[in-house]
């Protein structure tokens, strides 16, 4: 039986460690970007540091309020706290406030809020909810359709928010449906797509064309004992030819112009290094300067003089790779890769469905996040403007990822008495 | 709790990780292998901001300011910090048109909207004045102060030579200088560049995005010093070369003058010129195109790079040569009946005078006969196998007065000039088929013979040593007027023994006495001298003259061309004469002859007279 004197009973302390140590480190790096020699107390509100201070503060009150509330609390409400969280973002589309083109944020008083970030942690647990129910199996076309539709909804919200980074964030949890049993084809065509996607903006249409009919024949030759497979053959070979030519008009009609720049930056057919391509490569030189032991903490020359946007926020990795270099920087993303590893541990150990399921969408969540945005200062990806976990400045955002990870810490340490 | 997906995780986790690789291995290339970003960072923080030092003053002989500096005003503009303003009232003040106005900040925007670029260079100290005042309107412009070359009186143009921006084959050759630096491109200016220019200091500041100064690096441990450019002390004499160059006014020619006794050049004069203030600041590149395609060529430097047959004046040189060889003596007399025959009906011709003559009188009146039998003499010497091994030993002798080489001193752009070769003859005529009489025109200083007159003029100055000369040069002194250059100090001995001088002197001193050139008497002061008539093929000869004077202790040695002007005793010998007027006494008394050299005007004489 439990031992309900101790919150802290069977909580994992390594994913608690790992925790206070990302938060840390974000907020050293924090401090180094904004660091200024004019502003040098820690505690000065009127810097960024000061109010990650705040954030950091809150977030821990928040961590400990999830160990004490009972977790029947998460499960039994996911769908009110999921509709909760949809009916936010309808209030922030309405009435919000626009930042920087995403009509996204919630102002009370001096606090900024990003009901967005939030809609992350109910969708996961919404997902975990109906997956986990009796009697539904993933194989299911309407299990299949339910379950898009609990991502799609909170999707569309962002979308018209015009916050399409936070979209592309639920596309993790693509990974939490083929955990429970998507077909694998599903990953292998999202990779189709996109490769797809940025081919025919490189190279000629007719070139990509050929190729896939010739990739094609070859198939048709191999699988020709399987007459059904074939069918399927192809209708992919049609649709993709199909979709090469859609590029174009997706690329000129659907995509905003600045979107349209950042991916040009990305494929090198746009190098204007003083318009759309300066963050990233500035962010590279950055993180390129700081070599192997990088250039020491608050010695970063690009990080000091704000050559970096966006620095303290979706830059932050360039501070860490100028004044950590390839030790500080290899070591954070080694952090991130042991935090995914026992997620996936914790995760996978659950008695429950639920928890599991839940846990899966904690790991794909944070591990999209690290993707897109070290992969965006590395000029890897293109600029997406969506935080590092625990590491980016900004409340919303921390107070998420704190909620997140907490839950799952407390569904964990529950794991043996929840049949 | 093993689920039918359960086998999903380790693909899962792969992913992850493999994600994790890929960002690690990219650090590794772009952290530790490519390099270019260390010197972006570097590029992007620090400004290394260069401390042009002031270029070396040039003055006279007397400490008289030649060049000096003057500031000017580049208006410059940070697009960055530019707001809405008034345009209009900046284009007027500057006077550029609305459209040139975008392009320029446009322009600028290019090349960076946080660092400074040049809106407008080298603005006049009114429009600066006017702009002054207003400039707190005009946000991001301001004005940055370089300083550009002056000259207090507009002479000696080709000598003291201009500065302009490095040329990009220069950056490339020589890692001193960026572009947009200053470098002497002719005259002093460039002979002694290194000196002038002094070494360029280089801050080392850190700058934020914002273009803010952050102070400097390492609290400039690697900054350097400016150190500013050494004054210069040329041999000119103000006085006399402005002189110089107004007695040329409306003429087309060269006056040179020497100290003999140490080589120093008080004058260099070549006409046309032009008021070396032309080619300074913004006016410059309009003048320079305008001075380059003019039918007189300005910017051409006659005193050292025009070559001239020097006519009867090479016939000291042929006289000397023949006492040397021992053909000739001062005693040595040959007639003159009108001319020197060269069989087959063709002659050299002379003009009408008493006959016969002693080399003295022939020098004093200039005897085309007398000096085609002393260059006959010296050709048909029997200490020589033949012709050819006497040419060859004149021309040797010829090229020891400094002629159909360069001095290699300290003027760039100087010519060779040309004493024919033995080959050249052998070319022309075919290997032992010329005799003296081939070449007979050399004895009287015409045909293909080309000298400058910086050449003619050190052969005053030669004569005046008896027998030597110092390397005729323009710089005296470097920084300090008393640190006087020792690298012209040696003389340079002819291959003619002094001993024979003091005859040719002497027939100098008689031919301004009694001769040819008489005309170019001064009261009190005893001067030799030597006429020339040098043939021109193209129109009108010129008139050459060369002397020195006093006769004991020269203090000035001078050669005057004067192109289309005839006889070299009209205009060359007064011009001269007044040139050592000039310089012994400062003053000159002889108003008449002056004026009337002043005004003469031989600039649209084409037609040769029949």
């Amino acid at each position: 039986m439990i031992n309900r004197k101790n919150i802290l009973h069977n909580t994992d302390w390594i994913l608690v460690s790992l925790y206070f140590a990302f938060v840390l480190m974000g907020w050293l790096n924090i401090y180094a970007a904004v660091y200024n020699e004019n502003h040098k107390s820690i505690i000065d509100m009127s810097q960024a540091y000061g109010k990650q201070l705040i954030w950091i503060g809150t977030a821990l009150l928040i961590a400990v309020a999830i160990l004490v509330i009972d977790q029947k609390f998460f499960t039994a409400f996911a769908y009110p706290i999921y509709g909760f969280s949809l009916l936010i973002l309808i209030i922030v589309l309405l009435f919000g406030r626009e930042v920087a083109g995403s009509k996204s944020w919630f102002r009370i008083g001096d606090l900024a809020l990003q009901p967005s970030e939030f809609v992350k942690f109910t969708t996961a647990l919404v997902l975990a909810k109906y997956l986990s129910a009796i009697n539904i199996r993933m194989q299911d076309i309407k299990t299949k359709m339910s379950a898009f539709a609990l991502i799609f909804v909170p999707v569309l919200f962002v979308l018209l928010q015009n916050d399409t980074g936070s979209a592309i964030v639920f596309l993790a949890f693509i990974f939490v449906l083929y955990r429970e049993g998507l077909s694998g084809n599903v990953l292998i065509f999202g990779l189709l797509l996109s490769v797809l996607f940025f081919l025919p903006l490189l190279f000629d249409k007719l070139i990509i064309i050929s190729v896939l009919i010739g990739i094609g024949a070859i198939l048709f030759y191999l699988m020709r004992k399987h007459k059904k497979d074939l069918i399927a053959l192809v209708t992919i070979i049609v649709l993709s030819v199909g979709f090469v030519y859609s590029v174009d008009y997706l690329y000129d009609h659907v995509l905003h112009p600045h979107q349209k720049q950042r991916i040009d930056v990305l494929i090198g057919k746009q190098t204007d290094l003083k318009g759309a391509g300066y963050n990233v490569n500035q962010s590279k030189i950055a993180i390129g300067s700081g070599g192997f032991m990088g250039k020491g903490y608050l010695q970063g020359t690009q990080t000091k003089y704000d050559f970096v946007p966006k620095q303290s926020t979706d830059f932050i990795f360039s501070t860490i790779g100028e004044e950590w270099g390839f030790m500080g920087s290899s070591v954070v993303i080694i952090l991130f890769v042991i935090l995914f590893y026992r997620i996936l541990l914790v995760a996978e150990r659950q008695r429950s469905v639920l928890s599991r399921i839940y846990g899966y969408g904690v790991v794909s969540i944070f591990f999209i996040h690290f993707m897109i945005n070290i992969g965006m200062t590395l000029g890897l990806f293109p600029v997406v403007g969506i935080p590092l976990p625990f590491f980016s400045y900004g409340g919303s955002s921390l107070w998420a990822f704190t909620i997140l990870l907490f839950v799952l810490i407390k569904f964990d340490s529950n794991r043996l008495s929840v049949s | 709790m093993k689920t039918a997906f359960s086998n999903r995780k380790y693909i899962i986790f792969a992913i992850f990780a493999l994600v994790g690789f890929i960002y690690i291995s990219r650090l590794f290339y772009i952290q530790l292998i490519d390099q270019s970003f260390k010197l972006s960072a570097n590029n992007n923080v620090f400004r290394y901001i260069t401390e042009y030092p002031a270029r070396g003053l040039i003055y006279d002989r007397n400490g008289k300011l030649l060049v000096y500096n003057e500031a000017v005003y580049d208006l410059m503009v940070v697009p960055k910090l530019v707001k809405s303003m008034d345009t209009a009232d900046l284009c007027k003040l500057i006077g550029i048109n609305d459209s040139t106005f975008k392009s320029r900040i446009d322009k600028a925007r290019q090349y960076s909207i946080y660092r400074p670029s040049f809106f407008e260079k080298q603005l006049t100290v009114e429009t600066y004045g006017f702009l002054q005042e207003k400039l707190y309107k005009f946000s991001g412009f301001y004005v940055q102060a370089r300083t550009v070359r002056k000259y207090p009186s507009p002479i000696a143009a080709h000598t003291l030579g201009y500065i302009g921006e490095v040329s990009p084959e220069t950056t490339l050759k020589n890692s001193y200088y960026k572009s947009g630096d200053y470098i002497g491109i002719s005259g002093i200016e460039k002979s002694y560049e290194e000196v002038l220019r002094g070494v360029k200091g280089v801050k080392i500041k850190m700058y934020d995005v914002f273009n803010r100064e952050k102070g400097s690096f390492q609290n400039g441990k690697y900054d350097t010093l400016a150190e500013p450019g050494k004054n210069l002390y040329t041999t000119l004499d103000a006085d006399l070369q402005s002189y110089g160059e107004k007695l040329m006014t409306n003429k087309i020619g060269s006056i040179v003058a020497i100290e003999p006794s140490t080589g120093e050049i008080l004058a260099l004069v070549s006409s046309p010129t032009y008021d070396p203030n032309l080619l300074v600041g913004r006016i410059r590149s309009e003048n320079y195109a305008k001075l380059l395609v003019d039918d007189l060529k300005p910017l051409f430097d006659r005193a050292l790079m025009a070559q001239y047959p020097p006519g009867s004046v090479f016939k000291l040189v042929n006289g000397l040569i023949g006492l040397q060889e021992g053909v000739l003596t001062p005693e040595t007399r040959y007639g003159c009946g009108g001319g020197f025959s060269l069989g087959g009906g063709k002659s050299v011709g002379c003009h009408i005078h008493s006959s016969p003559n002693d080399l003295i009188h022939a020098i004093a009146i200039s005897c085309n006969t007398y000096f085609c039998n002393v260059f006959r003499t010296i050709m048909n010497d029997k200490d020589f196998v033949n012709t050819r091994d006497s040419y060859v030993n004149w021309r040797k002798a010829v090229m020891s007065f400094g002629f159909n080489k360069k001095f290699n001193n300290d003027l760039p752009n100087e010519l060779n000039g040309n004493i024919p070769s033995a080959e050249y003859y052998d070319k022309f005529f075919g290997v032992n088929r010329w005799s003296a009489y081939n070449i007979i025109s050399l004895a009287i200083g015409q045909g293909e013979i080309g000298i400058t007159p910086l050449q003619l003029a050190n052969l005053a100055a030669t004569i005046a040593n008896k027998g030597y000369y110092y390397t005729p040069h323009i710089v005296k002194a470097v920084d300090k007027k008393n640190y006087v250059l020792t690298k012209y100090a040696n003389k340079n001995y002819t291959a003619v023994d002094n001993t024979y001088f003091a005859t040719i002197v002497e027939a100098m001193f008689q031919c301004v006495e009694m001769g040819t050139g008489r005309i170019a008497q001064l009261e009190g002061v005893e001067v030799c001298g030597k006429t020339g008539t040098a043939q021109n093929p193209h129109g009108e000869n010129h008139s050459v003259f060369i002397a020195f004077a006093p006769k004991d202790n020269p203090k000035i040695a001078v050669s005057v061309i004067i192109e289309n002007a005839g006889y070299g005793a009209t205009y060359a010998a007064p011009i001269a004469s007044l040139m050592i007027e000039k310089y012994l006494f400062r003053k000159v008394k002889r108003l008449d002859v002056e004026a009337s050299m002043i005004n003469a005007n031989f600039m649209n004489v084409i037609k040769k007279k029949k």
